[in-house]
C-alpha cells in the first residue's frame, strides 16, 4: 500500500499546473504564521531599537503619554487570570466528564453532553455581556468595586470548561474496553477504576487539551476586557481590578501612535511567544516526545 | 459505551462528581436562562429590519446584519479557495512525514492557537495600513479569512482522507491525470467534509470580536461599499454593553440572535454529518 501511495503522490507531466497552483495556495496558508510574526516584529523593532527591551519591564509604570511603558502589571494580570481559570476549570471539567460518562444515567449524560457542546460554541462577547451585567453586580454586592480579577477568572473558567470537558469525554471514550471490563470482573470499585485505569490511560490527551485551553484563556480578549475593570496595577487581591495584555491592546490600539503603538505590538509579540510555546508543548505531548509525569 | 463500571466503596467520589456536575449544569442553565429572559421579549421582525437609532439604544440592527453579512462573505470568498487548495495539497500530494507537508501542518497548528487579538493587530498593520484599505469591511473580512483557515483546512483535509483509496487507484488505472482525478472524483467525494468545514468556519467568524475591533471598525450606518467601515453583530454587543449606557436591552437581544444563529449552524453540521454517514452506510 505504501508503494502504491507513493506512486499516486507522484504527479504526471500534465499536472504541473495543478501542482504549482496547490503549492502556491498551501504556501500562502503555511506562510501566514511567518507573515504575522514578521509584521509584529516589523512594528515593534523601531521602538525596541531606541527604547530597549528592558524598559518594558523596568519603567515606573504604564503611562504611554509620558513615555513610560512597563508591561509587567498587565503580564501579571494575564497570568493570574489564566492560572485561576485553569486551576478551577480543570478539576471541574474532568469531574463533569466523569459524571457524563460513568455516573449519570445514560439519557442524563447525553443531555448534559449536548448542552455542553452548545455552550462550547458561545462567543466570548456574550460571556462578557453576562459577566458585565450579572456577575459583576453580584461581586460588587459582596466586595467593591465589582469589576475584578475574580470576575475575569470566573468568565474564563466558564469559557474553557466546556472544551476541557469535551476533550476529557472523548479521551475517556477511547480507553480500551477490555481493561475496564477486566477491572470490573475483579470487583474493583468504580473510583479505583477511574483513578488507576481511566485517568492514566487518557493522561496525555487531557494534558494536551488543558495546555491548549491555557493558551486560549491567555489570548482571550473581549470577555476579560468587559469584566476585569482594566486598571493598570499588579493585583494584590482577587477583588482588585486588573488589566490584561490583551485588554491593553484592545483598549489603546485605536488611538496609539509611534512608540505607544509599537509597545502594543510588543505585547502582542509576547502573547504570541507564550502561545507558540504552549502549542509546541502540547504537540510534543501528543506525539509522545515529552513524557508527562 | 461503558456505563455501570462497578460501584463505589466510598461516598466521597460520588458526592464530588455529582456536586461538580450540578455546579456546572446550574451555572450554565442560569446563563442561558438569563440570556433568553432578557433577550427574547424584544426579538421581533421589526428589530431585525430597522435602522439603529440613538447609538443603538433604540431601533433595530438592520445595518449591522448587512455589515456582518458582507464581512462573512469577504471572509469566505477568500478563505474557501485557499482552504480547499491547501487541504487537497496536504491530503493528496504530500506524505505524512514529507518536508513541506510537515512544515505547513505545523504552522497551521500554531496558527490555530494564535489569539484573535493578534489577528486583529496583524490585520490592522497589513490590510488597514500597508495595503491602505483603512477600517473597512474588506479589512475585517480578510483578517477573519486568515483566522478561519486552520479550522477549514483541517476539516477539509479529513474529508479528502475519508475518501477510499480505491477511487484514486481506479482513476490512475484508467489513465486519468491527477488534475482530472482531483476535480472529477476526489473533490465531489470530499465535498461533505468541505461543507462541514465551511459551516464551522462561518460560525467561528461570526462569533469573533477581537479581530474586528480595529480592522472593520465601529460604524453602525448601512454600508455602501466594501471599503466602508461596518459593525459586526459581536461588536455591536460589545459596544452597547461597554460604551453605551442604557444599551443593555438591545445588547441582550443581539446576543440572543447571535447565539441562536450559531446554535443553528451547529445543528446543521450535526444533521449533515449524520445524514452522510447514513447515506454512506446505505451505499455500502
Amino acid at each position: 500500500m505504501i508503494s502504491l501511495r507513493s506512486i499516486l503522490l507522484f504527479p504526471l507531466q500534465a499536472d504541473r499546473l495543478l501542482v504549482w497552483l496547490l503549492r502556491g495556495l498551501a504556501g500562502i496558508a503555511g506562510g501566514l504564521v511567518i507573515l504575522i510574526l514578521g509584521f509584529l516584529l516589523m512594528e515593534t523593532l523601531p521602538a525596541l531599537r531606541h527604547i530597549g527591551l528592558s524598559r518594558f519591564f523596568t519603567d515606573a509604570t504604564w503611562h504611554p503619554a509620558d513615555a513610560l511603558y512597563n508591561l509587567t502589571p498587565m503580564l501579571w494580570g494575564t497570568l493570574f487570570a489564566t492560572a485561576g481559570a485553569v486551576l478551577v476549570a480543570t478539576p471541574l471539567g474532568i469531574l463533569s466528564a466523569l459524571f457524563a460518562r460513568y455516573y449519570a444515567p445514560r439519557f442524563m449524560g447525553n443531555i448534559f453532553r449536548k448542552g455542553i457542546e452548545i455552550l462550547a460554541g458561545i462567543p466570548s462577547v456574550v460571556y462578557g455581556l453576562w459577566g458585565l451585567l450579572v456577575l459583576v453586580p453580584v461581586i460588587a454586592q459582596w466586595q467593591l468595586p465589582g469589576p475584578s480579577l475574580l470576575a475575569g477568572m470566573v468568565i474564563l473558567t466558564a469559557m474553557i470548561l466546556p472544551t476541557i470537558l469535551l476533550v476529557a469525554d472523548s479521551a475517556f471514550a477511547k480507553v480500551s474496553q477490555p481493561s475496564i471490563q477486566g477491572a470490573v470482573a475483579l470487583g474493583i470499585g468504580r473510583w479505583s477504576i477511574i483513578q488507576r485505569i481511566i485517568i492514566p490511560a487518557s493522561k496525555s490527551a487531557l494534558l494536551t487539551g488543558i495546555i491548549l485551553q491555557t493558551g486560549r484563556a491567555m489570548g482571550e480578549t473581549m470577555a476579560v476586557l468587559m469584566v476585569c475593570g482594566n486598571v493598570v496595577q499588579t493585583p494584590t487581591s482577587v477583588f482588585a481590578p486588573v488589566r490584561t495584555l490583551t485588554g491593553n491592546i484592545a483598549l489603546e490600539m485605536a488611538y496609539a501612535v509611534g512608540d505607544h503603538r509599537a509597545a502594543l505590538f510588543l505585547s502582542g509579540l509576547l502573547l504570541m511567544g507564550m502561545v507558540i510555546l504552549l502549542v509546541m508543548t502540547a504537540e510534543g505531548i501528543h506525539r509522545g516526545h515529552v513524557h508527562a509525569l | 459505551m461503558p456505563y455501570n463500571i462497578g460501584f463505589d466503596t466510598s461516598r466521597v467520589p460520588v458526592v464530588l462528581v455529582w456536586g461538580g456536575a450540578t455546579l456546572v449544569a446550574g451555572f450554565f442553565l442560569g446563563f442561558v436562562g438569563n440570556l433568553l429572559w432578557q433577550g427574547l421579549p424584544h426579538l421581533s421582525w421589526q428589530f431585525l429590519t430597522t435602522d439603529s437609532l440613538d447609538a443603538g439604544r433604540q431601533g433595530g440592527i438592520a445595518p449591522i446584519i448587512v455589515s456582518t453579512g458582507f464581512i462573512l462573505t469577504v471572509c469566505l470568498v477568500v478563505a474557501l479557495p485557499i482552504g480547499l487548495g491547501t487541504a487537497a495539497f496536504l491530503a493528496e500530494f504530500t506524505t505524512k512525514d514529507g518536508k513541506w507537508g510537515r512544515f505547513i501542518r505545523r504552522s497551521l497548528d500554531v496558527l490555530s492557537g494564535v489569539p484573535s487579538i493578534i489577528f486583529g493587530l496583524f490585520g490592522n498593520a497589513l490590510f488597514c495600513h500597508v495595503l491602505g484599505l483603512g477600517f473597512s469591511i474588506l479589512s475585517g473580512g480578510l483578517t477573519l479569512a486568515c483566522m478561519v483557515l486552520p479550522l477549514l483546512i483541517r476539516i477539509t483535509e479529513e474529508g479528502f482522507r475519508a475518501v477510499s483509496h480505491d477511487y484514486r487507484l481506479t482513476a490512475a488505472a484508467l489513465g486519468c491525470s491527477r488534475t482530472s482525478t482531483l476535480l472529477h472524483v476526489l473533490v465531489p467525494l470530499a465535498a461533505p467534509g468541505f461543507l462541514v468545514g465551511v459551516i464551522l468556519s462561518l460560525g467561528r467568524a461570526m462569533a469573533e470580536t477581537a479581530a474586528l475591533i480595529f480592522t472593520s471598525g465601529y460604524v453602525d450606518r448601512m454600508p455602501e461599499s466594501l471599503f466602508d467601515s461596518g459593525r459586526a453583530l459581536s461588536i455591536h454587543i460589545f459596544d452597547l454593553s461597554m460604551n453605551v449606557p442604557g444599551g443593555d436591552r438591545n445588547a441582550y437581544t443581539t446576543a440572543l440572535l447571535l447565539v441562536g444563529c450559531l446554535i443553528m449552524l451547529n445543528g446543521l453540521v450535526t444533521w449533515l454529518t449524520r445524514h452522510w454517514v447514513r447515506q454512506r452506510l446505505g451505499v455500502a
